[in-house]
């Protein structure tokens, strides 16, 4: 049993019924609705992959004419193939565990019903993006999903501080996608289509492809690496990327479920999906010489920078949630690294996995500041691991998958298959320098996030009467928590079934042990490191210095500052939009205001010029005339003195004076 | 002094003795009674034209007479009505106090 | 036949004098009475008797009846004896000289007036000439003057009649 094609608008269909039945009604059912909603979505979704996997080289696609537009029409679709279907079970089935798990997180919330509502908008949003077949239905979704993100970044509006991080991640997203627009609409000039696959004439096909390459601009570049590097801009924006990553720690101020769903596991991960996508579109100019710079490694070099910095950041960071956000970031930079090394199922293989230890890592975050009555700082926690065991153990598990810690774990696999993929990049090495950094990095701040949290003795109140949560929050972990040791077998240099089934012309790469070896070592070392400084010594006092602090004061400053990315936005575009803004304000205040005033003044003075002629001239003589005719009447009617006699007595004087007249004028 | 002169200053007499009347009496009855005496006077100038006029060859003169004595019974009645109406009115029937028309 | 005239003129002009200057109605409206019959004595004298007779049927008979009725029915105080009041003379003065100067006026007229010499007989005014010239050359006025005389009877009786229901006041 499979889903055909042209059903597959079901899956994103189904969540964005609950979301218009839930902004109608604040009734606690919506919840419950939203969860069936998702759990009936996955079932499609593990449907459609059935599908996808018996033709997983030939993607199913299913075309329509949105409107007509001059001679043509302009066409949306869908597509259904194991990336999409890959993508869609993921999202339905960690979705389902965020939201049932949000049951429980959300309780006491007096906007129970309109966080449901927003997260079913949310993964309609982001389940319509991953099954379109055109880049302007992915462009609606990809912008509704950057709607829902600012609307739950925003669901605790009252506080101004998430109020801002929304304002701040919708706007800087904004940005990147007005790249992606860009490239959008560049596409659609250059080919005429913005279908991924279309019988042949799809942007994605041989021959659009070959044709966008074929053509130079006049920097040099090949048509298709700026469209491409466009695109890139979009996926920059959405999935957190160097330079415009400083929205993502900031969203944490949502909910944790939210910041698990959205911004771990899917939403951020759309960037990387998209880039996957267009795979062919990015790497169309691979085999040009000539060119200054291919799209690709402008994508390798971005992930590195990504990666490397986010995991420094994330070394210094005091709050639980900031530290996985920063996280989040060098993952999703490695990301970024693999596709563009050239190897986008590693790229997808880590999405995958990530998503999975991520959403635990999040929601077991968001089990220790529920339990925690809203504590985050991990300076102020401390000692959950024998309150908690079931979210320490599926924490630890988690990070030890985010780690890479060999064998067991997903994280080291996906992991590893990125390593390898950017050791064989020819291009150059930093990546991979950067990438295996990147790796000991993580295994520190890990190491230390974990050991701040659980280990030691509780350090506020609010941690020491911290008591484990319902089951209903630590049932999705413990799921999440097998997946995350499951997955990584999916993906193993010995049996790549994933890289197989999303890419029919893998080719299995090994690199040689040596390189498992030196990022085993390297995991090992963070680990080590990481116990060395925090857990030989357990944190006694909520103020004593961090050892690292200790250690490197100046660089820990700057890693708690985040490399001061913050103001030095606020310092230059920040001030750069206040200064187009103020400048704007004078122009409209003064030019255009005044022009406008001038000219309500002349109206005004010609107004009154006009009445003034009215009355003095017009009205005036009108007046006159009247009195004048009312003068006379008077004068009329004082002859009518109602005296009978009175008008007798002047027909006789009449009479005489005329009949003297005619006697004496002689008219005879 | 022909005939028709005689006939024509009597006429004469009782229209001025009427029109004084009418001009001068304050009683509504009485001014309508000196009205009555000037048509009258009327009637008699076209009896006296009739009669010793230069062309008295038909009998129209005759027919206006007939024809005014029918009005001025038609004007005597509707006359006398008003003035019973003007007393209902005011209780009296003084014609100076008549004077609601005015201007 | 002058003096004839002449008794006719005395009576009648004499008594319409009389009537207008007499304070009491009654004794004004009997001497009007008086005048018209004159009136219809110098008709016969003139020799037209059919107007006489009509004369002294309608003026005579008819209304000197409707005449004194009104003034019964409008009787305030017969013995109202007031002097008369400073506007009423100066009115009466006025009508005297206004009535003075017409009658200079006409009479300066027609005395200054020749007109041309009569037939010598007078014209036919038989009863059968009158009905005839009535029926036959004035018959559309005679009609008018039907329809003259039931609308006025008409009027005067609406005019005359006491309307209870519009006002109330005046039904008591």
């Amino acid at each position: 049993m499979t889903i055909p094609v042209h059903l597959i608008w079901l899956i994103p269909a189904l969540p964005l019924l609950v979301a218009g039945l839930g902004a109608f009604t604040r009734h606690r059912g919506v919840a419950l609705g939203a969860i069936f909603a998702m759990a009936v979505a996955f079932v499609l979704s593990c449907l459609a992959l059935h599908g996808a996997l018996q033709h997983p080289a030939v993607p199913a696609v299913f075309n329509f004419a949105w409107f007509d537009l001059g001679t043509g029409s302009l066409q949306l679709g869908f597509l259904l193939d194991p990336l999409t279907a890959l993508m869609c079970v993921m999202v339905t089935f960690v979705g389902t565990l965020i939201f049932i798990f949000s049951l429980g997180y959300m309780k006491e919330d007096p906007n129970f019903s309109r966080f449901f509502c927003f997260l079913s908008f949310f993964a309609a949003a982001m389940l319509g993006l991953l099954v379109s077949n055109s880049l302007l239905l992915l462009f609606i979704c990809w912008e509704l999903v950057g709607l829902a993100s600012y609307l739950l970044i925003g669901f605790w509006f009252h506080k101004p501080s998430a109020a801002a991080a929304a304002k701040k991640a919708f706007i800087t997203t904004r940005i990147g996608d007005l790249g992606l627009l860009l490239g959008l609409l560049w596409l659609y000039d250059s080919s005429g289509s913005l279908l991924f696959f279309d019988g042949g004439h799809g942007v994605l096909e041989t021959a659009t492809i070959a044709s966008l390459s074929g053509q130079t601009l006049a920097c040099g570049l090949a048509l298709s690496t700026a469209i491409g590097l466009l695109i890139f801009c979009g996926a920059i924006g959405k999935s957190g990327q160097f330079p415009l990553h400083v929205w993502l720690p900031d969203a944490m101020e949502g909910p944790t479920p939210v910041s698990a769903l959205i911004h771990a596991a899917t939403m951020v991960a759309a960037g990387v999906f998209l880039i996957a996508r267009v795979y062919p579109l990015m790497s169309a100019d691979a085999l040009l010489p000539a060119v200054p710079v291919h799209a690709l490694t402008v994508v390798a070099f971005i992930g590195a920078i990504t990666a490397l910095m986010g995991a420094l950041i994330a070394c210094a960071q005091n709050d639980i949630k900031r530290v996985l956000a920063f996280s989040t970031v060098s993952q999703l930079g490695y990301m970024m690294l693999a596709l563009g090394v050239g190897s986008w199922t590693a790229a997808i293989f880590h999405l995958l996995t990530h998503a999975f230890f991520k959403a635990l890592l999040f929601l077991g975050a968001g089990s220790v500041i529920h339990a925690s009555h809203h504590e985050q700082d991990i300076r102020l926690l401390g000692g959950l691991r024998t309150k908690m065991k079931v979210t320490f153990a599926t924490f630890a598990i988690g990070m030890m998958a985010l780690s890479g810690v060999p064998f067991l774990f997903s994280g080291f696999w996906s992991k590893e298959a990125i390593l390898h993929a950017a050791h064989e990049w020819d291009v150059s090495h930093l990546p991979l320098y950067a990438g295996l950094t990147a790796v000991l990095l993580t295994a520190f701040y890990m190491t230390r996030l974990v050991a701040e949290t659980f280990f030691g003795k509780a350090r506020s109140h609010g941690s020491e009467h911290a008591h484990e949560n319902p089951a209903v929050m630590t049932v999705p972990l413990v799921i999440l928590a097998v997946c995350a040791v499951v997955l990584g077998f999916v993906g193993t240099p010995y049996w790549p079934w994933l890289q197989a089934t999303l890419d029919p012309h893998y080719e299995p790469t090994h690199g040689g042990p040596s390189l498992m070896l030196l990022s085993i070592g390297l995991v090992g070392a963070g680990l080590g490191l990481g116990w060395w400084l925090y857990a030989r010594k357990l944190r006694t006092t909520a103020t004593a210095r961090d050892p690292l602090a200790v250690a490197a004061p100046g660089v820990m400053a700057a890693l708690a500052n985040r490399l001061g990315f913050d103001p030095l936005y606020a310092a230059s575009f920040g001030r750069l939009n206040h200064f187009l803004a103020a400048f704007a304000d004078v122009l409209d205040r003064r030019v255009i205001g005044s022009l406008v005033n001038f000219l309500a003044q002349f109206g005004l003075f010609t107004g009154s010029v006009n009445r003034q002629f009215d009355e003095d001239n017009i009205n005036d003589g009108f007046d006159r005339v009247s009195a004048v005719v009312r003068g006379t009447g008077r004068g009329y009617s004082q002859a009518q003195t109602g005296e009978t006699q009175g008008y007798l007595r002047v027909v006789a004087l009449a009479f005489i004076v005329l009949a003297l007249v005619l006697a004496l004028g002689g008219v005879r | 002094m022909t005939p028709l002169h005689l006939c024509l200053l009597l006429s004469t007499g009782l229209f001025c003795i009427g029109l004084t009347g009418a001009l001068a009496r304050s009683n509504t009855i009485l001014v309508l009674l000196g009205i009555e005496l000037m048509l009258n006077a009327a009637n008699i100038n076209f009896i006296a034209f009739w009669r010793y006029g230069p062309a008295s060859a038909s009998n129209d003169g005759l027919m206006f007479v007939l024809f005014g004595i029918a009005i001025a019974a038609a004007e005597a009645a509707v006359g006398l009505a008003l003035i019973i109406a003007v007393y209902r009115h005011q209780k009296n029937i003084r014609l100076q106090e008549a004077t609601r028309l005015k201007g | 036949m002058t003096v004839a005239l002449i008794f006719i003129a005395v009576l009648m002009l004499g008594s319409a004098a009389t009537a207008m200057v007499l304070r009491n109605l009654i004794h004004s409206a009997l001497l009007l009475i008086a005048s018209w019959a004159g009136v219809a004595a110098f008709y016969l004298w003139a020799g037209a008797e059919f107007v006489a007779f009509a004369q002294v049927l309608v003026y005579v008979g008819a209304i000197s009846m409707v005449v004194l009725f009104a003034v019964l029915l409008t009787r305030q105080n017969l013995d109202d004896r007031q002097p008369a009041e400073p506007a009423s003379r100066a009115r009466a003065l006025a009508a005297v000289l206004i009535g003075a100067s017409v009658a200079g006026v006409i009479t300066a007229t027609v005395l200054s007036t020749s007109f041309k010499p009569s037939a010598a007989e007078a014209p036919n005014a038989t009863v059968k000439q009158i009905g005839l010239d009535l029926m036959e050359s004035h018959g559309a006025t005679l009609l008018i003057v039907g329809v003259i005389l039931t609308v006025a009877l008409l009027g005067a009786t609406v005019i005359a009649a006491t309307d209870k229901k519009s006002d109330p006041e005046d039904a008591q």
